[in-house]
């Protein structure tokens, strides 16, 4: 507002065109007032989604209590509900795919940014935002009938010879589960770390890359000690946005997870996420409390989004606060 | 809303909480279908107790000494099974799983009957489409689906053990047989369930899908049109019906369920159908 003001008054300044300044001012104030309510939107949308969550997971809120975190029974029979094979599943597959992607975004924009042909970072780039397009059910179905079969008859065997068949690696090599569903996801996320990391990196003015070239910096020494730090708050973010679609990617995965409530220290054994249990047993739920139960796993959703959000908040003003120190 | 439709039939009591009749419209069969390399549709025997072992996650090789006893000069792989269950609630599962309880009273006391349950082990496919995709690319596995889509994806299905302790294997005759036996007269709410039937010729996990609606009809001229819909899918879907190896319902049941129409539906007092 102060910025915008200063033009104006200069503006303004001949007299005969002094009664424009207070129409000026109610127009400033109209579109101030109309930008703040649509923000205000958004917090009453969020406010809105949890008010009405909570809401409809009240039966099952005052039937399991914080008992719901931490139980991984899945009972529609005897009603005894838990989402803690759905919190496995949903952190462990996140996992997988976070991992996966986020070293593989930064190698790929590095490339485009610093060592591709224009031409090539062109194509590439273009192929890239193409693969963010592509719409989550078609990823399903290329992991089901494609990615799963190659996973069972291909890797997975592999891995079970190189882990000894225990632990990770334990169980029939299906095709279909919480390693197949990372991977698909870590895909999927790709694209979206990868272009808004190429995106930051093209941030960093020229002037200090040239500066550290000038001093006799490599390009591994540039990218680590310049780009790298002066873009970190940017990756920060492109992995946090990568975060939020893996947490929440719900057709892709069901697909792929194999759609089972238990919990197994095998990377090859199926299971669900909080995201592709509502997919699949929402339109059948017929007992209140068992929808009910559906409707608290939404709201735990809900609650981990926020949190990773204020985490993510928190985190990147900490860093900051420390480089700032550091100088 | 018109109508609804659903495998699970309600029990009379249900039907009358809501005010809701039911009918049966047709029956099918639902059928275990396993991916075996190199084994055909048929070559699988299971016994009854086996296959709900199975699903209990008690026998878990293929080359499990109850299935070899069954099955001998079958060449059977060293290979887990895995067993593929539907992800969502269904009809399918509340037929499937009635009948796991009929011949496993451990199937019956630890995992019960209903359109989804706490399944033991295995993976699970939303829809019968689900479940076949799942089935037709996990090596070894074992699920079940309602016959018409074996049929159609071309699945290796197994011949079950029936109540006569025939091995029987899927088919129209084996749907009819066991068809024959349910008593749509003497039951309330045409509350009939039809896994485990007996006779030597009866496929043991059979079902019927039902109808449903309102008793008290607001718009009778609708509710006609829809009555008279399923009068002639009566009349004239049983040669649809036949070619998926569905059931068609008995003639003398379409009668008792017209009549039942007659009697239960009403528009302000006065019965939708027939036409007045």
């Amino acid at each position: 507002m102060q910025i915008l003001s200063e033009p104006q008054a200069i503006e303004t300044t001949p007299p005969a065109e002094a009664g424009r300044r207070p129409r000026l001012n109610v127009m400033d104030r109209f579109i101030h007032g109309v930008v703040m309510v649509s923000a205000l939107v958004v917090v009453v949308l969020i406010a809105g989604l949890f008010a009405e969550l909570a809401w409809g997971s009240r039966l099952s809120i005052g039937r399991f209590g914080w008992r719901f975190l931490a139980s991984d029974a899945w009972n529609p029979v005897t009603g005894e509900f838990g989402a803690l094979s759905s919190l496995f599943g949903t952190l462990v597959t996140t996992i997988i795919a976070l991992a996966l992607a986020i070293p593989l975004s930064l190698a790929i924009a590095l490339y485009l940014v610093e060592l591709a042909p224009p031409r090539l970072a062109a194509v590439v780039g273009g192929a890239i935002e193409l693969l963010a397009a592509i719409p989550s059910i078609i990823y399903g179905m290329w992991g089901l009938f494609l990615f799963a079969p190659f996973m069972a008859d291909h890797v997975q065997p592999w891995l079970q010879r190189l882990g000894g068949g225990v632990f990770l690696v334990s169980g029939p090599p299906m095709g279909i589960g919480m390693l197949t569903a990372g991977l698909v996801l870590a895909l999927m996320v790709l694209p979206f770390i990868t272009a808004i990391s190429r995106d930051v990196f093209r941030l960093v003015p020229p002037v200090l890359r040239e500066s550290a070239f000038g001093l006799g910096a490599t390009t591994a020494e540039v990218t680590r000690k310049v780009t790298l730090p002066y873009t970190l708050r940017g990756i920060v973010g492109a992995a946090f946005l990568g975060l939020g679609r893996a947490l929440g990617e719900t057709m892709a995965v069901t697909f792929v997870i194999g759609n089972d409530h238990a919990i197994s220290p095998s990377l090859f054994a199926s299971g669900n996420t909080i995201s592709s249990t509502l997919a699949n047993e929402f339109t059948e739920a017929s007992e209140p409390l068992y929808l009910s139960s559906l409707v608290e796993l939404g709201l735990v959703l809900l609650a981990i989004t926020i949190l990773v959000q204020i985490a993510a908040q928190l985190w990147l003003g900490w860093m900051s606060r420390g480089r700032e120190e550091g100088r | 809303m018109d109508f609804g439709a659903s495998d699970a039939p309600l029990t009379p009591e249900e039907l009358d909480k809501d005010a809701l009749v039911q009918w049966p419209m047709i029956m099918g069969g639902v059928v275990p279908v396993v991916n075996l390399p190199g084994i055909q549709a048929g070559q699988v025997k299971l016994a009854n107790t086996t296959l709900a072992d199975i699903f209990l996650g008690k026998i878990t090789k293929w080359d499990d000494a109850a299935i070899k006893a069954d099955n001998p000069g079958l060449a059977l792989p060293g290979t887990a099974i895995t067993v593929v269950h539907r992800a969502d609630g269904s009809g399918t599962t509340w037929i499937f799983t009635n009948y796991l309880g009929k011949v496993s009273p451990e199937w019956k006391t630890q995992v019960g009957n209903d359109k989804a349950v706490a399944w033991p082990t295995g993976v699970g496919g939303k829809g019968n489409e689900g479940v076949a995709n799942y089935v037709q690319r996990i090596k070894g596995s074992l699920g079940y689906v309602e016959y018409a889509y074996a049929l159609q994806n071309k699945m290796t299905t197994v011949m079950l053990k029936n109540r006569a302790g025939q091995f029987v294997a899927p088919a129209a005759d084996t749907f009819q047989a066991a068809a024959a036996n349910a008593d749509w007269a003497g039951a309330k709410g045409f509350y009939v369930v039809l896994t485990d039937q007996p006779g030597a010729k009866s496929w043991p996990i059979i079902g019927a899908s039902f109808i449903l609606m309102h008793k008290e009809q607001a718009k009778p001229a609708q509710a006609y049109q829809v009555l008279k819909f399923f009068a002639w899918c009566y009349a004239n879907g049983g040669k649809a019906a036949s070619e998926l190896d569905y059931v068609p319902m008995p003639e003398s049941v379409v009668k008792q369920v017209e009549k039942a129409w007659s009697e239960q539906i009403t528009a302000a007092g006065k019965p939708v159908w027939p036409m007045q």
